[in-house]
């Protein structure tokens, strides 16, 4: 089960983590490889913290993974990157950060303050992190929501997967609207 | 043949069609609501499908089908099948006439329930088949075997999920479609009809079938042993048995029991003679441990593996190998939490905001997106228990304070879907019994925190079919309830009045609520009542003096600006719905162009 690679998508309810997992997943099947995709629904949709888990390879048998074995972990907030570091590898993890930031109720409600060197302090201890705006890119192509496939764009860069199909995926996960636009969110997020 | 990526609530609406169901029916509970939704969504052509009041009705629908003949489905959250648990006891005696399977999704870890109850002792108690699946091909396969057990056995049959087998997605090959059939119906009484002199009867038959369950369960291909080596043997099952493997992987021989109820204990004890250490990993309870031992099994499970909450490959490999894989360390303390909180333009936040600020009154509240009306900043629910007891805990509390004179009041909150699940059976109860009690149905026009399933007053079925849009104040009305108050709770000052004068009455009184969900689809009656107008609202920066007021509304779109002292609007999180303006001392809210 060596060859199995692990990925841990983390956001907030509403970020299109879950659509970001789906068209990696979709790729990765048509490529031949084995896939488990874990999410969460239920209270988590109301402006929680949500993640969600792919994992890929010849073989799997787990849909989760522990702490410390993320290959790839794609933070949609940067706040949250800094929550779920201790899901990454210790040795060779990589950490893409969207460079934006969404208040929570007790930062909202000025009982805690929002922790704006997340970045820094994720960088600390992670050699290979990523930072890129994704919020932004995804505005200046038109819609901010595209943000999650931005960060695909990147993490799948980041897990070597750049010559599989992804056109394909896109058009089969993505409404035919948002189509062309999703693409170029991609390619965004590849040259990122 | 193709592989379709499906989470196991999918694969298993799949495993229904296949398997000639023809009537399902279900009330929508995490981590179980997805069934019938993509029931409802690619197979209605095939099956007949319903959300149904509650999930003892649901259950006794998909019996009465299968009496006539059909086979049938039902499907629950853990704490449903406690409700369904009075029809199902006594259908485990008289077993089916067209096959019936039902979904038990237990939720181990709690990630969106008020327990962590393990179902699995409902079979044993019962004595039927229970299968669980360990990810979305066996749900499949799962659903269509257990109607050839089901009618084969005469029994119920529980497929036993958990929310990590209902909601990871895995690769499922389909099967072959069989044409829903029904089998002729001939009355027997003596098999169909348990008054006590028939029940006897059916008690005996249940006995002979479980002496047959327990061959069958040795010989079952759901049960089998997956040999590797001699060392360490582990005996698993569900999503369990994916951490044991994913651990251990060619390192322990595995007995992979699918089949749980009846358990296949002598293949068990085969498969422990051959290994120098046996191990049982299971979820919760130790269910399959105390069976094995009862048969004199040696074996060790919960002495190592937490009995509470759910497992996961990092939780197994420490309690059976001591191993911790390694992970960085930091200070996680800076990261605040980002817990679940009620939506921007959630009708629930006015009447909680007003609730709150009520002394003198204990507040109880039931189970949906109003359970979170009891953190900060609204303060407002004292406690909850479970589905439809918000009214009739109210009603026993009132008891007790007016029967020691004190002046607190009581009042108790159900959602809309709640009511009609068993509140309407708390607030009779309540009338009844002549309650000083005031109880308040929050209608947001939909089942609102399982993701917006219809219901009995939403005025649609699960298949999108118009539906008679059932009215709250004529059941109440028709129960005796005299004092009912109906208010818009998006109107602060309404809302503070219905209350007041519904507190102050002695006796029973009602407020009704009415508002749609923030995140519903609008539905034409809904858009003709409430209209349309979702225009953001924006704050006057210079009329802001920093009082902090709106911030007790807990509304996300509603920020602080400590450095300014002033509050801020963000507009592409507010749903315009003007209750932060009528709670500024100083007007400084006002509608962005308005």
């Amino acid at each position: 089960m060596s060859n199995v690679k692990n990925v841990v998508l983390c956001g907030v309810g509403g970020q299109g983590t879950i659509l970001a997992s789906k068209i990696l997943s979709y790729a990765l099947i048509e490529a031949g490889y084995d896939v488990k995709m874990s999410e969460i629904h239920g209270m988590s949709q109301r402006g929680g913290s949500v993640t969600t888990q792919v994992r890929y390879g010849d073989k799997v048998y787990s849909p989760i993974i522990g702490k410390g074995s993320a290959d790839v972990l794609v933070a949609f907030e940067k706040m949250e990157a800094l929550r779920y570091l201790d899901d990454v590898k210790v040795d060779g993890g990589v950490v893409i950060i969207n460079d934006h930031a969404i208040q929570s109720l007790p930062t909202l409600q000025g009982m805690a303050q929002y922790p704006e060197d997340c970045i820094d302090r994720v960088k600390e201890k992670n050699a290979d992190t990523r930072v890129i705006k994704a919020t932004k890119i995804a505005g200046e192509l038109g819609n901010e929501k595209a943000a999650n496939v931005v960060l695909l764009g990147a993490t799948v860069k980041a897990l070597g997967l750049e010559g599989m199909d992804w056109d394909a995926a896109l058009e089969a996960c993505v409404k035919p609207a948002f189509v062309e636009m999703n693409k170029k969110a991609f390619r965004a997020g590849l040259e990122a | 043949m193709a592989k379709n990526l499906m989470t196991g609530n999918e694969a298993v609406a799949r495993g229904l069609y296949e398997a000639g169901v023809a009537f399902a029916s279900a009330y929508p509970g995490t981590p179980s609501t997805e069934i019938l939704e993509n029931v409802a969504e690619k197979y209605k052509d095939s099956i007949t499908c319903e959300w149904a009041p509650n999930e003892k009705v649901a259950f006794e629908a998909a019996v009465g089908a299968s009496f006539v003949g059909g086979r049938s489905f039902a499907a629950m959250k853990h704490v449903g099948l406690n409700v369904a648990a009075d029809p199902l006891l006594t259908f485990a005696y008289t077993g089916v006439n067209g096959g019936m399977c039902f979904v038990s999704a237990d939720d181990p870890g709690l990630h969106s329930s008020q327990n962590e109850q393990d179902n699995r002792f409902y079979a044993r108690m019962g004595k039927f088949i229970m299968l669980e699946p360990s990810d979305s091909q066996e749900a499949k396969d799962m659903a269509v075997m257990g109607y050839e057990l089901s009618e084969r056995f005469d029994s119920p049959v529980m497929l036993r999920m958990t929310t990590r087998v209902c909601h990871s997605k895995s690769l499922v090959e389909f099967g072959e479609v069989q044409e829903p059939k029904k089998k002729e119906y001939v009355k027997n009484r003596a098999k169909f009809d348990p008054v006590p002199a028939m029940a006897k009867g059916m008690h005996a038959a249940v006995e002979k079938r479980w002496a047959k369950l327990l061959e069958y369960t040795e010989e079952c291909p759901l049960n089998r042993e997956e040999w590797h080596t001699d060392g360490v043997g582990i005996v698993s099952a569900g999503a369990a048995y994916q951490y044991a493997r994913e651990v251990y992987g060619d390192k322990a021989s595995y007995f992979k029991c699918g089949m749980t109820s009846p358990m296949p204990i002598e293949s068990i004890r085969k498969f422990a003679a051959k290994v120098k250490k046996l191990y049982v990993v299971e979820e919760l309870e130790p269910y399959m441990e105390d069976l094995l031992r009862a048969a004199g099994i040696e074996c060790t499970g919960k002495a190592l593996v937490p009995i509470e909450g759910e497992l996961n490959p990092d939780i197994v490999r420490k309690a059976l190998t001591g191993e911790v894989v390694p992970t960085m360390e930091y200070d996680k303390s800076v990261v605040p939490g980002r817990p679940p909180m009620l939506c921007a333009g959630c009708p629930h936040v006015g009447l909680f905001y007003e609730l709150g600020k009520i002394k003198d009154v204990i507040a109880i509240g039931d189970i949906g997106c109003y359970a979170l009306s009891g953190n900060p900043p609204l303060n407002a629910k004292d406690f909850a228990l479970c589905m439809g007891s918000g009214f009739s805990m109210a009603h026993g509390a009132a008891k007790i304070m007016t029967k020691f004179g004190e002046k607190k009041k009581i009042v108790g909150v159900v959602g809309d879907s709640t009511f009609f699940h068993t509140g309407m059976n708390s607030m009779l109860d309540a009338v009844y019994n002549h309650s000083d009690v005031t109880l308040i149905v929050v209608d947001n026009r939909i089942t609102g925190m399982t993701g917006h399933q219809e219901n009995p007053g939403s005025g649609y079925t699960i298949t999108g079919e118009h539906a008679y849009p059932a009215d709250i104040e004529g059941v109440a009305r028709a129960f005796g309830m005299t004092e009912i108050y109906k208010v818009n709770p998006m109107d602060l000052e309404a809302t503070r009045k219905a209350l007041k004068a519904a507190i102050e009455y002695e006796g029973p009184s009602l407020v009704i609520t009415r508002y749609p969900c923030a995140l519903k689809k609008r539905s034409p009656e809904d858009k003709a009542e409430f209209g349309t107008d979702r225009t953001p609202y924006q704050i006057d920066a210079e009329a802001c003096i920093g009082c902090k007021s709106c911030l007790r509304l807990g509304c996300p779109a509603i920020s602080f600006d400590a450095a300014a002292k002033k509050a801020n609007i963000d507009r592409v999180a507010c749903a315009g719905c003007g209750v932060c303006a009528q709670v500024c001392p100083k007007k400084a809210m006002g509608k962005v162009g308005g």
